[in-house]
């Protein structure tokens, strides 16, 4: 049954495999992928560890409903302590992966210790091998997926893979799988290649047994025509996310050279519909009636030719706005180029973004660009960077292979206000002044500067306020520029992200961006239908802010309070100049910003200083695990 | 008139909703590797072929049987195994040149049965890779597209002129 199945723990160091099952009473709590992730990293990572020495662990966790044939089930949640901010390290991961590895017996796994040598874990229906990978190290990460295949002799292997950026241990290295999926975020890859682990190959051919079958069925129909039956689905089954930028370039929501201004002009040749010349297609990841990446061919130019998948709206800030690059083309190459070496597309865009903007001020030395013009606009040196970077070649890649923080150390004090980071993780090329809600969201998460923690994306539709009472359990204010209410709307979005982590599903068919998209509720019948264990709405409420209180807890132990969940000083300083009449003009007011960090602490039952009470951690039973390890 | 399972591959995003709603619903647990349908996929290339029984008006899988256990149902067009008949020789797998007939884990053969007439296959593909259509609705729709590209061509002609 689905809640009854297995955990492998594999020790690099020793080369030992255990296989041990998942009670039923931890599922009840945490429910699997990032919730289990993460209470497992709370409990087997020692308090001030180095992230990237044998020490610090991998968790790879499928959801409680991978692999039902709905709401894009195949997502896959990785986590570690990260080596960018030292905080939790968590990411998640789309395409085929999840799905394979519980037909391949397992729902978790535990990767501690370190490799003597170049290794890859090798899962087969029930087995687990630690296999030597010297043949693949180097290699990037669409050859790795193609070499364990052609090694195996079975095309139906699914891998995550790390890339020559992981191997460099460059701090925001992702994991790869498929054309295009990546767990982009806080550097998991880098973990992989501090323990010399190259990829995680699986293959299964086993059952996973569903509790109703006939029923699940059914309602996994219903659960695909809500979602496709709403206008925002059909835009992103032709433009994929790539519309969000026809919204945010038009009412200025976005943020170009760096964080300049928040409209990039001239920006047509950005827009979604150009995509039509490059594409021969959609894409969908296990169990997506969405399909929101494009498949993309590019004929001409020096990259040609080349085939694709993507991009996403954050590689489109990452290679256009923010760097002020205004041509598809651009950012096709750029997208192609991070997979290739397995980078996070948004982290090196931001970084790349913050030295052309020091550049320009004068604050990056001469010798510092390594001969690189670093002008806005300048493609060559953007994908030069990139290279560079996941390389750690020249002093400048190497210095921004580290990441913010060091980055910021090394090149002078004067270039952190233009870093536009949060726990030493970049943020997307959304600009959060006018939003206060989504301005709190990516100042709270536990991860860094993050849209996928808690973003309240529907915020920005003006909905009537009824419905908003209806969906988020209190009144507040349908004007998205208020800051009435929003600390509520943000914590419930938390906590029905950090489920929806947890069951397995794609954060974009639930109510992310459109309002009658699956929430608690749906998920609650899909849970009993796959195990048969009946967790009602309030329950799941409870075990997301269970695994929110944990990360939380997990990230207080590593030293991070209130003085962290802050944003750049530029939101506080600089109002918007472009845009509609209601953005343009538009900072975070401080106080207000600092009740609203008050008001969603106390939701979530921590005290001023963001650390859980004694009465939280009893509530969500979390108050024997709090004093381990410490 | 006769329905038509019809594919098209270049509607098709790779989703596997299709072997995964097949195996539920036939084998009662979700495992695409014992569904009767399967998405071959060229990843580096972007290429989704799905393969599934095509139903032959001949089958060749009917010829080869010893034991005249294949039979056509008029209803659905659904060529079926009779499975009092079959001796499961598997002489029905080996020579389908399209993979149709599979070996379950039971280690009988299993086949597309067009789920007596509502694929839930069908009924999943958003993309509407998957049809269960009027023969002569598919060749509508196959004009169609042809005469679109035709058109705009001669759109394309006649600004030039």
């Amino acid at each position: 049954m689905v809640w009854n199945r297995k955990i492998a723990h594999i020790n690099l160091t020793s080369g030992k495999v255990q296989t041990k099952k998942i009670s039923k009473s931890l599922r009840k709590q945490f429910l699997g992928g990032r919730g289990l992730n993460m209470y497992y990293l709370y409990q087997y990572i020692k308090p001030g560890i180095d992230p990237l020495g044998p020490e610090n662990a991998l968790f790879i966790g499928t959801g409680i409903l991978t692999g039902i044939p709905a709401l894009g089930a195949g997502r896959c949640d990785i986590a570690a302590k990260s080596p960018l901010t030292g905080a939790v390290g968590d990411s998640n991961i789309g395409g085929f992966f999840a799905p394979e590895l519980r037909f391949a017996g397992f729902d978790h796994l535990m990767v501690t210790g370190k490799a003597e040598k170049p290794s890859y874990i090798w899962i087969h229906d029930g087995e687990v091998t630690i296999q030597d990978a010297t043949h693949l190290w180097g290699k990037d990460t669409f050859e790795t997926q193609d070499q364990i295949r052609s090694d195996h002799n079975d095309e139906q292997i699914k891998s995550l893979v790390i890339g020559k950026a992981g191997e460099n241990l460059v701090r925001y290295a992702n994991v790869r799988t498929g054309m295009k999926n990546a767990a982009g975020r806080t550097g998991m890859g880098c973990v992989m290649g501090s323990k010399n682990l190259k990829a995680i190959a699986t293959r299964g051919t086993l059952d996973v047994e569903f509790a109703y079958p006939d029923k699940l069925l059914d309602y996994c129909s219903e659960m695909n025509n809500q979602i496709t039956g709403s206008r925002w689905a059909s835009a992103q089954s032709k433009w994929g996310t790539l519309i969000i930028y026809s919204n945010t370039n038009t009412t200025g929501l976005i943020r170009t050279r760096n964080f300049q201004l928040n409209l990039l002009e001239d920006g047509e040749n950005l827009e979604p519909e150009v995509m039509d010349e490059y594409t021969i297609g959609m894409s969908g990841c296990y169990g997506c009636s969405v399909h929101c990446r494009h498949r993309y061919v590019l004929k001409d130019g020096p990259y040609a030719p080349l085939f694709g998948e993507g991009p996403e709206y954050t590689s489109l800030g990452a290679f256009g706005t923010m760097v002020g690059c205004k041509k598809m083309e651009t950012v096709l190459v750029g997208n192609h180029l991070v997979n290739k070496y397995g980078i996070d597309t948004l982290e090196v865009g931001g970084i790349i973004a913050w030295v052309m903007e020091l550049n320009e001020k004068g604050l990056l030395s001469e010798k510092l660009t390594d001969g690189l013009n670093l002008e806005w606009g300048n493609e060559e040196a953007v994908f030069e960077l990139i290279k560079r970077i996941s390389k750690r070649e020249g002093d400048l890649g190497n210095i921004l292979a580290d990441g913010f923080l060091p980055a910021i150390a090394k090149i002078g004090k004067e270039s952190e206000y233009y870093a536009m980071q949060i726990k030493g993780m970049s943020n997307l090329h959304s600009d959060e002044r006018p939003t206060p809600s989504l301005a709190l969201g990516i100042a709270t998460s536990t991860r860094g500067a993050e849209h996928l923690r808690s973003r309240p994306a529907i915020d920005l539709y003006g909905l009537p306020e009824e419905l908003l009472e209806e969906i988020y359990g209190a009144p507040m204010s349908s004007d998205y520029t208020s800051y009435e209410g929003k600390s509520r709307m943000v914590w419930w979005q938390e906590l029905l992200y950090a489920v929806t982590d947890s069951i397995g599903i794609c954060k974009f068919q639930t109510v992310f961006c459109a309002v009658h998209a699956p929430k608690f509720e749906e998920f609650s019948k899909l849970i009993e239908y796959t195990s048969a264990l009946k967790i009602s709405k309030p329950e799941l409420m409870e075990i997301g802010e269970r695994i929110i209180t944990t990360e939380r807890m997990f990230n207080n132990r590593e030293g991070f309070s209130r003085k962290d969940d802050k944003l750049p000083e530029r939101f506080f300083k600089e109002p918007t100049t472009l845009g509609l009449p209601i953005i343009k003009g538009k900072k975070i007011e401080k106080g207000r910003f600092n009740t609203m960090i008050d008001e969603y602490y106390s939701l979530h039952g921590w005290d001023n200083n963001g650390v859980p009470s004694e009465e939280t951690l009893k509530r969500l039973g979390l108050e024997n695990k709090y004093s381990m390890n410490s | 008139m006769q329905k038509f399972l019809f594919i098209n591959p270049e509607k098709c995003s790779g989703c596997r909703i299709c072997e995964t709603v097949c195996s539920l619903h036939h084998e009662k647990v979700c495992n695409p590797t014992y569904a009767r349908i399967q998405v071959i996929k060229w990843e580096s290339s972007g290429l989704y072929i799905p393969m599934v029984c095509q139903q032959c008006e001949d089958p060749i899988c009917e010829t080869v049987c010893p034991m005249g256990a294949v039979f056509k149902d008029e209803n659905t067009g659904a060529i079926l195994i009779d499975y009092d008949l079959c001796v499961g020789c598997k002489l029905c797998v080996t020579h389908c040149p399209f993979g149709g007939v599979v070996i379950g884990k039971d280690g009988k053969i299993k086949k597309c049965d067009l789920c007596d007439g509502d694929p839930l296959c069908v009924k999943n593909c958003e993309p509407k890779a998957l049809q269960y259509i009027e023969g002569t609705t598919i060749n509508f729709h196959k004009r169609k597209a042809a005469a679109q590209r035709f058109s705009e061509l001669m759109q394309k002609l006649l600004a030039a002129t």
